[in-house]
């Protein structure tokens, strides 16, 4: 245990206490300015480590969780996981504080947003601490969860219980994709710990599962990172309220998949494949992101475009870097392609400085307008002179322009796309040349859109649009966050080799652990001269005005794209086929008659059972070491076979009650014969509280009519009951006649001396065992809850496909 | 729904039974350690209590004497065992170390704690809440 620990799990207990405070102050105060102290906290604790982390340390803790899986919470913070680390409790405190003055403390459901956004807090925190992938892997879920929620935290709408749908299924589905390739990377390498697994590099890339488990592990960061052709869902998760927006779903959560392409470089990198895959995805992203924003009306919609264009651009940076670890590279290229990973990083944090705020100025023109739809807003620049100021330094910094802190990362990323234009290696010869081709013309659209974004909201004649209230200048506090955000957009123009050293270099050398050294003297400046990056960024500054200027005239463009051929209509054509076809099966099988699922029930025991049985040849009967028959097996026996025979000629439900209970107390008393007096009372107690339970349900039940039913139904009947009772004499009669290993009753006997417990029953149940029996009851809580939900939401008959 | 009950002998018998078969339910969990019971019975002795109070009575006025929402003990039993486990973690012991120790305690002389018996106290409010969620709901159901 470690402070660091404590404080991924201090967003998750503080979670707990929410709802508890949220009774108390709402409506006097806003429940946010109690949640707002806990990313600070965690804030300023990480704050003081950067000095230590920039002088190379790295701090490693470890509590064991199942050492016996390999399984244990190890927390590693290093410079990677820092800047992360930083982001997500920085940008979290500015969103809380945002959220305060953005969601109504009268109208909203503020206890179950904070609930959800602090869970996703400590989730979000634990991906990027954790060394362990298992562990990595439950946060990383959590954070799908948890988006899911936030998503749709609207959830009578529509639109929002369908993007929660989508970015759950796409998310999800992408994370197993990556537990099956952690699975795989933990059985080459023999430990399940990031770090160790760097150590083992060579073993990893020989094996031949190295490609499948790389394929399967960027599935799950691709589907999080909203890469294409997985980034469908993250226009549609805008449906949740802004703030989600700013935080998840641009700044944080989105990161995550290129965090995990960031920590498994040392891994991965240096293969074709890999370059191939990030580098080309993340290009392809970049270029679809913003072809797509250009055409977007909603502000929001535009934001989420550009959003997956710049993380597409980010993992294109990645993936050129990896480039630097190919073994038959020079020093001097191996540092000149490193630089690429030192740009995407740099471009990761000013990416979540200017669409965090930019996102805040979308929600702040919601508020104040009502609506977000470019076509209906225009004229805004003087009503909203703040805001339209901090448009412009998001949206230029976006669009690549000085003095912004994005012209500083984009010069570096047109610098990586040239150099790799030069690349030999990996079959780039010919190739080659289109990596800073595409780069251009995405950056061209990424211009346009940046101005559509800016002028098209402010500039323009006002078109009055039809609220009641008059429009204003948002309050001061709503205004406060995106404003030190710009700040920094700002402030990072101007003292870049700061962030770079107390940041990026720490940073960088996790990615690329072996080329740490190159960057020691790398200085970041705006200007080198009249070379080929400035003039890129000149032609696309040039090409983007005049394009913006045409606009109208190549915007029909656009409409010429078929509809049926959009990702998303795919994705719901995929869905709604997989519906189709699920039901189709499960509707030939669910009759809604129990006997027929016990028949479904008993027939797989005999042919599962019998089955292995029989292919197993685990059949033999082994009679010496019985212990001898007494009179009272003999009359126990009789005596449960004349109930069982009762239950099944009675004419009365009672007598049948009655009946199956007394076999059951008959039961218990070969317990007592055999002195097992824990399990003679449990099954005791077990068989009172059904019969009970029957008697219970007696009043709901129909009287007992003589049932005419069919000789071939009976026939089944009577099969599956006779073939599972044999079956299961069988098993009983072999178990005791095989002996496939030694007893592990010698372990328990010591129970005393090892639990301090002499009753050797329950010291298995809480102690030896403990983790079966805390399962144990947490499946039997959710059954009762299951049974509760059942009974109690009761549809209607004939209320959609439901027919009880 | 259940109809009212109006057994006298059944009611008489059940009010001095119930008391009966609770203290065994609570002598059945506190030996478990070192005889037989433990939590899982000690618990289902005592769901069983309450469910004979409602054969006896019916479920409405047992539910005005108790009024426990039995799903929301159901859940905080299995967050105790859990947090038990997580306890051993902090700890830095593995997931659900379970520790013991002898102490000497005025009245009860050398005595052992052990944290099993918190785990088993989940244990055993899971079950009760289950068990009487359960049998509730379905004889509640109309």
């Amino acid at each position: 245990m470690s402070w660091l620990h404590v404080m991924i799990f201090i967003p998750f207990i503080y979670a707990c206490l929410v709802p508890v405070i949220h009774k108390r102050v709402v409506p006097t105060i806003h429940t946010g300015w109690f949640v707002l102290a806990v990313p600070f906290i965690i804030f300023i604790y990480l704050i003081s480590y950067i000095s230590r982390i920039s002088k190379g340390e790295v701090f490693y803790s470890t509590a064991k969780w199942i050492p016996s899986y390999q399984i244990n919470f190890t927390t590693y913070m290093d410079g990677l996981s820092l800047i992360f680390g930083l982001l997500i409790t920085g940008i979290g405190t500015l969103v809380i504080l945002y959220s305060i003055f953005y969601l109504s403390k009268h109208r909203e459901a503020l206890h179950n947003f904070y609930v959800y956004l602090l869970m996703f807090m400590g989730a979000m925190l634990g991906v990027v601490f954790s060394d362990n992938i298992y562990v990595f892997y439950v946060f990383w879920e959590i954070t799908s969860v948890s988006s899911f929620l936030l998503i749709a935290y609207w959830y009578e709408r529509n639109r929002s219980r369908y993007g929660a749908q989508k970015a759950m299924l796409i998310t999800v589905f992408g994370g197993l994709a990556m537990l099956a390739g952690f699975i795989m990377l933990s059985m080459t390498s023999g430990t399940t710990s990031i770090r160790e697994m760097i150590h083992q590099v060579d073993t990893i890339q020989e094996n031949s599962l190295f490609l499948a488990a790389m394929i399967l592990i960027l599935v799950g960061a691709f589907t999080k990172s909203a890469q294409f052709p997985f980034s469908i869902w993250l226009p549609d998760a805008m449906e949740a309220p802004t703030p989600i927006s700013a935080y998840l779903h641009s700044a944080t959560m989105v990161k995550a998949g290129i965090y995990l392409v960031a920590r498994l470089t040392p891994i991965f990198g240096g293969t074709p494949e890999w370059f191939w895959f990030v580098t080309g995805i993340g290009l392809l992203t970049l270029l679809y992101g913003s072809v797509n924003a250009v055409k977007q009306t909603d502000l929001k919609a535009l934001l989420a475009y550009s959003t997956i264009s710049q993380l597409g651009l980010i993992m294109s940076l990645f993936g050129l870097g990896s480039a630097s670890l190919y073994k038959g590279l020079s020093v001097e290229e191996s540092s000149l392609y490193a630089f690429a990973a030192f740009a995407a990083i740099f471009h990761l944090i000013n990416h979540s400085t200017f669409k965090g705020s930019l996102f805040m100025v979308v929600g702040i023109i919601d508020h104040e307008t009502g609506t977000r739809d470019i076509k209906k807003l225009g004229g805004l620049m003087h009503i909203m002179p703040i805001s339209f100021t901090l448009t412009i330094i998001g949206g230029f910094s976006m669009a690549g322009l000085p003095p912004f802190n994005g012209f500083l990362s984009k010069e570096m990323f047109f610098t990586a796309v040239v150099e790799a234009s030069k690349m030999e290696i990996f079959h780039l010869d010919n190739l080659g040349i289109l990596i800073p081709i595409i780069a251009w013309v995405a950056s061209v659209f990424t211009f346009i859109y940046c101005m559509i974004l800016v002028f098209k909201t402010f500039r323009g004649r006002y078109k009055g649009i039809s609220s009641d209230k008059g429009i204003h200048e948002a309050p001061i506090g709503l205004l406060l966050s995106p404003i030190l955000l710009a700040i920094l957009v700002i402030l990072f123009f101007f003292i870049p080799n700061a962030v770079s050293n107390w940041l990026l270099k720490p940073a960088f050398a996790s990615v690329l652990p072996t080329l740490a050294h190159v960057v020691d003297d790398k200085e970041i400046s705006a200007f080198h001269g009249f070379n080929l990056e400035l003039m890129m960024t000149i032609g696309v500054v040039i090409l983007g005005i005049i394009l913006y200027l045409l606009l109208k005239k190549w915007y029909k463009l656009y409409l010429l794209y078929p509809q049926t051929l959009t990702l998303t209509n795919f994705y719901n054509q995929i869905l709604d086929s997989m519906e189709r076809v699920s039901n189709t099966i499960t509707k030939s099988y669910m009759t809604g008659y129990a006997r027929d699922y016990l028949v479904y029930i008993f027939g797989f025991i005999i042919i599962a059972l019998g089955g292995s049985l029989f292919l197993f040849k685990g059949v033999s009967i082994n009679t010496s070491q019985d212990a001898p028959i007494s009179i009272f097996d003999i009359g126990l026996t009789v005596g449960m076979v004349i109930c069982a025979v009762t239950v099944l000629i009675s004419k009365s439900r009672m007598t049948s009650i009655i009946a199956v209970g007394a076999l059951g107390f008959l039961v218990s008393f070969f317990f007592v014969l055999f002195r097992a007096p824990d399990l003679a009372l449990t099954q005791l107690v077990v068989e009172t509280v059904t019969t009970a339970l029957f008697l219970l349900c007696f009043y709901h039940l129909p009287q007992l009519k003589k049932e005419i039913t069919k000789i071939k139904f009976k026939a089944v009947n009577a099969i599956v009951s006779v073939g599972v009772g044999l079956i299961v004499t069988i098993i009983a009669l072999a178990a005791n006649g095989t002996h496939l290993f030694d007893s592990i009753s010698v372990y328990y006997e010591d129970s005393y001396k090892l639990a301090g417990a002499k009753n050797i029953v329950n010291a298995i149940l809480v102690d030896f065992r403990g983790i079966d029996t805390m399962l144990e009851i947490l499946v039997l809580t959710v059954a009762g809850l299951g049974v509760y939900t059942l009974i109690k939401l009761k549809l209607v008959k004939g209320d959609n496909d439901e027919e009880v | 729904m259940m109809k009212k009950s109006n057994d006298l002998l059944i009611q008489g018998v059940a009010k001095v039974a119930v008391v009966i078969i609770l203290t065994f339910a609570v002598n059945l969990f506190v030996s478990g350690h070192h005889f037989p019971g433990g939590g899982f019975i000690g618990g289902l002795t005592f769901a069983s209590a309450i469910i004979l109070l409602f054969l006896a009575f019916d479920i409405e006025s047992v539910r005005r004497n108790i009024p426990i929402d039995f799903k929301i003990l159901a859940a905080v039993g299995v967050l105790i065992s859990i947090l038990t486990g997580v306890g051993g973690m902090v700890f830095g012991k593995e997931f659900l170390t379970q520790a013991f120790d002898y102490f000497y305690l005025p009245v009860f002389g050398k005595t052992e704690l052990a944290t099993a018996v918190i785990f088993d106290i989940g244990v055993a409010l899971a079950v009760i809440g289950t068990a009487l969620t359960i049998i509730m709901t379905i004889g509640d159901d109309r």
